[in-house]
């Protein structure tokens, strides 16, 4: 699509919340030294997190944060979809379900059993899904939270009519690139960085332990070798199943990874 | 003045609506609507390695992820018998002093000047008044660079566990933000004369203020929690004596009294209990403003937060200068059953975590009593306060006073949708 155009017609940008922490959202309002250039450069005309000014739709680009758990949004990611032409679902929750999808795992029953004095006030669903398991998705940006250069990137290529540029590695190149010793293979520690998207610029491994996959599955991942090369390496029951049931847990490379890794372990455990 | 109703709150973290109906002239219902969906985190903490707990709690609030990574690694090392040493907990110090920084900068700028200024957001206001938010964001940065020069990214870092941190960050990323946290103190020092010519509106209510209060620093992670009543409960006892309590109390809060059984936790309640322990250069700005502590207007805490950004800045300065790391970066931990709580003073206020661990490190049970939740039946008895005067002011103006009130408090929604069933609904007879 062109959102670029008549220099007088600033494209319309609304951004929006769904289950979710908010650290999406603040990433945005985290570019310090953009945000305002941002705004002199798009029309914020919906944006709860940052002003009271609702301008109506239609909008050119709709941002989402969070994922889809209540009856409510699911009619309301429709008319959010109805409204943008263009729909960017930002974050990990918005892109796989984030970590409230643990409940996709178990019976939310006995979650809101264990929260809640007063079970009959909470209305949920089942399931934390993404966005695109709901209504189409134009873009997915990943991350929990988002890197903003990645964000900003993106509103880059949308306002020059480009297609945006995303790291096309996984965190596994990004960590040979910033030439941190692996700590797999030196230090036995289970680590998803062969299989996760690239974009965080491989910092659990920088700070000396596994990633936890927050950006989501990496497409050139192969989750077979990375299960049976990982399990073994467990420090606690279920460690390279448990980094795989986390934030990205509900995206389907990761599920199956997952119950491949807990099968793995099971049979260790019988022998 | 009519009904207000406001269906979504701008400029707080989370969503919720606000509800004050009024019937021949007189307030009749008062209600913040939380309807942001519940996530279930102390359910699914369960059955997960205490190591895990930190990374998945952070998640509860994007804004104070180092709030719920320090309430949890407390609890948990509690729960191991585990002491971290003085540079570790330096370390958490400063990172939390980042944390403060960034939050507060964001909501005196971001979330709640506007209101003061008659802006419907900081972009508007950075129209009319570029400079101050430019100054506002580059104050804000700073605070972003501290989390990410300890862990790796501001939002949700990845460097803190139990028992330490997974590495000691080098000190020269460290050393290299001292020029902006000098020029942050003085910034924050200006923040300060500059909130004194705010025109707040007028509200005084008699808290009862709670905080964490140690007498050597000013209290964040470490100490007893202290009442302006003059009690003192140890982290260890606040469950029983504060919040089972309060479901008790707020139950019956109906048709109640404003201040009945409610209490006040955030930066007012800091400043009002602590400020005896606030550095010199905090000291001094609050001496130049001539506050009558306690202070009351829950407004005004954005004072509070000013003389808090001017402390956090002057200690950053100081645990980055002392910085000398030494030694394995983390306690060795040695697995065993046990139950810990810990607390912590989330830039919003106090927050307190306990867990029951098994023999191999899993979480058997966790309750998480965020600031918010603490916090929403003192709003809403706020909101009762000051609904007589509401009612002669014009509709716009009504509803950006009570919209304000509940902004000042600079509620975490995300973080406070576990008290939903404590909510206060339909209170009759103002």
């Amino acid at each position: 699509m062109t959102l670029s155009p008549k220099p007088s017609l600033k494209p319309k940008v609304a951004v929006y919340k769904f289950s979710s922490c908010d650290g999406c959202q603040l990433s945005i309002l985290n570019m310090e030294d953009e945000l305002l250039d941002i705004a002199s450069a798009v029309d914020i005309s919906y944006f709860l997190e940052a002003t009271r000014t609702v301008k109506p739709g239609p909008y050119d680009v709709g941002i989402v944060e969070g994922s889809i758990t209540t009856p409510h949004e699911v009619d309301r990611i429709k008319e959010v979809r109805a409204e943008c032409k263009y729909l960017i679902a930002l974050g990990t929750c918005a892109t796989a379900g984030g970590i409230q999808a643990l409940r996709n795992f178990a019976r939310v029953d006995d979650y809101i059993k264990t929260v809640y004095a007063h079970p009959e006030f909470i209305h949920t669903l089942e399931t934390s899904t993404s966005i695109a398991n709901n209504v189409p998705v134009d873009l997915e940006i990943w991350g929990c939270p988002v890197n903003k250069g990645t964000v900003l990137e993106v509103l880059a290529a949308l306002l020059q009519n480009r297609r945006p540029n995303f790291p096309p590695s996984p965190v596994c190149v990004e960590c040979k690139r910033r030439s941190i010793i692996c700590v797999a293979v030196a230090q036995g520690i289970p680590c998803l960085g062969p299989v996760v998207h690239g974009g965080c610029g491989a910092l659990c491994p920088a700070n000396g332990r596994g990633c936890y996959g927050c950006f989501g599955p990496s497409s050139a991942g192969n989750f077979n070798s990375l299960v049976n090369t990982m399990v073994p390496l467990d420090r606690y029951p279920n460690e390279t199943a448990n980094l795989l049931r986390s934030f990205s847990s509900n995206s389907p490379a990761f599920r199956a990874a997952a119950d491949a890794a807990l099968k793995i372990a099971s049979t260790k455990e019988a022998k | 003045m009519k009904t207000i109703e406001v269906s979504a709150l701008a400029r707080v973290e989370g969503e919720g609506g606000l509800y004050i109906g009024v019937k021949d002239n007189q307030v009749v219902e008062i209600r913040l609507d939380i309807y942001e969906p519940p996530r279930f985190f102390e359910g699914f903490l369960v059955g997960r390695f205490l190591q895990e707990v930190p990374d998945i709690t952070a998640r509860i609030c994007g804004i104070c992820p180092v709030a719920y990574q320090m309430s949890s690694v407390a609890a948990l090392e509690k729960a191991l018998g585990v002491e971290v040493g003085p540079q570790t907990y330096a370390l958490r110090r400063l990172m939390y002093c980042g944390e403060y920084i960034e939050s507060h900068a964001l909501h005196i700028y971001l979330l709640q000047a506007p209101d003061l200024l008659g802006q419907p957001s900081a972009l508007d206001l950075a129209a009319i008044a570029p400079d101050v938010v430019r100054n506002a964001l580059r104050m804000k940065k700073i605070g972003n660079e501290i989390l990410k020069a300890i862990g790796g990214r501001s939002v949700h870092p990845v460097n803190a566990c139990v028992g330490g941190f997974y590495r000691w960050p080098d000190s020269s990323s460290l050393k290299a933000l001292l020029p902006e946290l000098e020029w942050g103190l003085e910034a924050a020092k200006e923040t300060v004369r500059w909130s004194l010519t705010l025109p707040y509106p007028d509200l005084e209510i008699d808290y009862e203020f709670v905080a964490i209060h140690h007498p050597e620093e000013y209290g964040v992670m470490r100490g007893d929690v202290i009442s302006s009543t003059g009690k003192k409960t140890s982290v260890a006892d606040y469950e029983m004596r504060y919040f089972e309590e309060h479901v008790q109390r707020s139950n019956a809060l109906h048709g109640h009294t404003a201040n009945g059984g409610t209490y006040l936790v955030g930066p007012l309640a800091r400043l009002n209990l602590n400020h005896a322990q606030l550095l010199p250069a905090a000291q001094a700005a609050l001496s130049e403003a001539k506050l009558n502590l306690p202070l009351k207007n829950p407004y005004k805490s954005l004072i509070a937060r000013a003389i808090e950004l001017v402390n956090f800045y002057e200690e950053s300065i100081q645990l980055i200068n002392n910085y000398l790391p030494a030694g394995p970066a983390h306690a060795a931990l040695v697995l065993k059953a046990g139950e810990g709580c810990g607390m912590s003073e989330a830039p919003r206020g106090l927050l307190y975590h306990r867990y029951k661990i098994d023999e191999q490190g899993k979480v058997t049970f966790a309750k998480i009593v965020p600031p918010t939740a603490q916090n929403l039946p003192r709003i809403e008895a706020d909101l009762m306060v000051l609904a007589p005067k509401l009612i002669d002011m014009q509709q716009d103006l009504a509803t950006i006073t009570a919209e304000h009130l509940v902004r000042s408090y600079d509620p975490c929604i995300s973080c406070a949708t576990h008290f939903l069933n404590l909510r206060v609904e339909n209170i009759n007879g103002v």
